[in-house]
């Protein structure tokens, strides 16, 4: 069963770098986590004016998705499987310290680590299954295994699956296209191999 | 898909700290909310928030209460019920499924002597592992106000593929000045106790509690069973904080739910809605459950008898479900006064006794995450 379905195609943000499908696509040295994502979103040239007001992890999940469905289409129903650590803590911290003064609804509403889902339904119209776990490191055996139950059952044709974490301003991304299309066999060993491909350590710890 | 059998359950909460305190309560129409003062709130508000003296009194008996923080006390003392009920379950066949949307979010502000990592989701799952010695990795869902009830279709779709046999979900949140204080800046909070679908409606109260079940893919012994025969989730792509106006994302998942269980709208015996009471949430349903030809279902929400107790919200409500369709009553629709939504819906306004083969539970949450869950009754 696990021979079914095939990894289309991946994208990776972490250090200041980009790499799609294993090619570095886009390097910058802004160590500015603000700044990054704006240099990449003018690299992509997105043109999405919402983009500006979300959290970092909405702006990361939106990054790395654009990336993925401007070469591979999207449908209605492709799934969102999206798991971190740092859950939403990194935009829960500046809520909170909001509260000492005025507490901000804006901010309020990115205390959930699966609004990145919401953002990235919109923007890609998908009207699909989400779930988003988390796991204290990348978990690419419960990636495989909740992904491959949506595809089995066909509730779903495609999943985006993956890491999204950002805490203390560090990034680490790993977003890929899973369907019945042809390319890398959708199994544990390969979701690890190209996590790591570009990885010196297996994961962010704090 | 194979059937998903709920077995033992547990709820904590302020109505009770079992599930048979918190069904007594309903029947008799005990509400957990009570009058806040204000802290940090211009207004006063409601909200259904477990006594500590008490919590701590439960806790000491099964372990030290200085050592885990409130959301932990309540969670682990739900996980325990249900263990000590079931005690030749093999843990390592066991997935601990722990669903939540906060967690230990009130040590942002107050740590007190507990370590920074403690905020972490997957701290807050170790700590329950441990506890009880669950052999695998726990799986941590943190997906709004959807959280608990997907929990259920996590240990439905994970598990149906072999990879556990029993699972005990976990849904639990706390009300924190953190959410109260965001619910605040949203102007989302009611001044009194919360009206779901009511003229006078207006905004949520909160709650917090722990519920747990035990699910597994083996048929029990017992004469009569429930069991999860359809579930799906679609998220609305509309609005990040604000529900569909069409409820476009609810009605998908309810008819997809639906068509996996293989049952028309007209099976459906009880209806357990969401039910916020914030005016455009209430609405949302109302149209998303018309569309669906759900208008004449007997329906409840229970968030006036528990506020909205986010994370544990769905879970907790499939727990009374699941029970209103073994013992056939029907609990009223706390705070109910008059129809307040465009369409017409079969709220209840009294307790009633109803035989129920097929119950529906559903529910929304920010982010635009809809879920809709199908039990079956099987009854001899």
């Amino acid at each position: 069963m696990s021979n079914q379905f095939h990894i289309q195609d991946w994208v990776k943000i972490k250090n200041g770098e980009i790499f799609n499908s294993g090619k570095l696509i886009f390097e910058s040295t802004e160590k500015e986590l603000t700044l990054f994502l704006k240099e990449c979103y003018e690299f992509l040239e997105i043109k999405y004016p919402k983009f500006h007001k979300m959290d970092g992890l909405s702006k990361l999940g939106i990054l790395g998705s654009e990336i993925i469905f401007r070469k591979n289409k999207s449908t209605k129903d492709t799934a969102l499987v999206i798991s971190n650590n740092a859950s939403s803590l990194e935009n829960d911290k500046q809520f909170q310290e909001s509260t000492k003064t005025f507490a901000s609804p804006a901010l309020f509403v990115y205390t959930l680590p699966n609004i990145v889902l919401g953002e990235i339904s919109i923007k890609y119209k998908l009207q699909s299954e989400n779930a988003f776990f988390i796991s204290e490191d990348f978990n690419a055996g419960l990636l495989k295994d909740y992904s491959e139950s949506l595809l089995s059952s066909e509730k779903t044709s495609s999943v985006l699956c993956g890491w999204l974490d950002l805490q203390n301003g560090e990034y680490d991304v790993f977003l890929c296209l899973v369907s019945k299309e042809k390319n890398i066999p959708f199994s544990e060993e390969s979701l690890k191999k190209l996590y790591c491909a570009e990885n010196d350590k297996p994961t962010h710890r704090t | 898909m194979k059937k998903l059998y709920l077995l033992e359950d547990a709820i904590i909460s302020p109505l009770g700290f079992s599930t048979k305190e918190n069904i007594q309560a309903i029947r008799e129409g005990k509400s957990g909310l009570k009058l806040q003062k204000p802290k940090f709130t211009e207004n006063q508000f409601f909200a259904g928030i477990i006594d500590e003296i008490l919590l701590n009194r439960a806790f000491s008996e099964i372990g030290s209460i200085e050592k885990f923080t409130k959301l932990e006390k309540m969670i682990l003392l739900a996980v325990k019920q249900v263990l000590d009920k079931n005690k030749n379950l093999d843990l390592s066949e066991t997935a601990l499924i722990l669903t939540t949307t906060k967690g230990n979010i009130d040590l942002l502000k107050e740590p007190g002597d507990f370590p920074e990592s403690r905020l972490k989701l997957s701290e807050l799952g170790k700590v329950v592992a441990n506890f009880f010695v669950f052999k695998q990795t726990p799986i941590i869902l943190s997906n709004a106000c959807i959280s608990g009830g997907l929990g259920l279709a996590v240990a439905r779709r994970l598990g149906n593929s072999g990879i556990f046999k029993n699972a005990i979900v976990v849904g639990a949140d706390l009300v924190s000045d953190f959410v109260i204080s965001g619910f605040n800046s949203f102007q989302a909070l009611s001044p009194e106790a919360c009206k779901p679908f009511s003229k006078e409606r207006d905004g949520i109260s909160l709650g917090e509690a722990a519920a747990a079940m035990l699910v597994s893919f083996d048929q029990p012994q017992n004469s009569a069973n429930i069991s999860l025969i359809g579930d799906a989730s679609a998220n609305d792509a509309n609005h990040i904080s604000g529900p569909s106006r069409t409820g476009e994302g609810l009605y998908k998942s309810i008819q997809k739910a639906l068509k996996e269980a293989s049952i028309s709208a007209e099976k459906v015996g009880f209806l357990s809605a969401h039910g916020t009471a914030t005016v455009y949430n209430d609405e949302m349903e109302s149209i998303a459950f018309h569309r669906s030809g759900l208008q004449e279902v007997p329906i409840h929400s229970l968030k006036g008898f528990y506020g909205h107790t986010l994370g544990a919200s769905a879970l907790l409500e499939s727990i009374i479900t699941k029970h209103s369709m073994l013992n056939n009553e029907l609990f009223a629709s706390k705070n109910f006064g008059e129809l307040g939504v465009s369409k017409s819906l079969n709220i209840i306004q009294s307790n009633k006794h109803k035989e129920i083969y097929y119950a529906l539970k559903t529910a929304s949450g920010f982010g635009g995450c809809n879920l809709a869950l199908v039990f079956k009754a099987e009854k001899e």
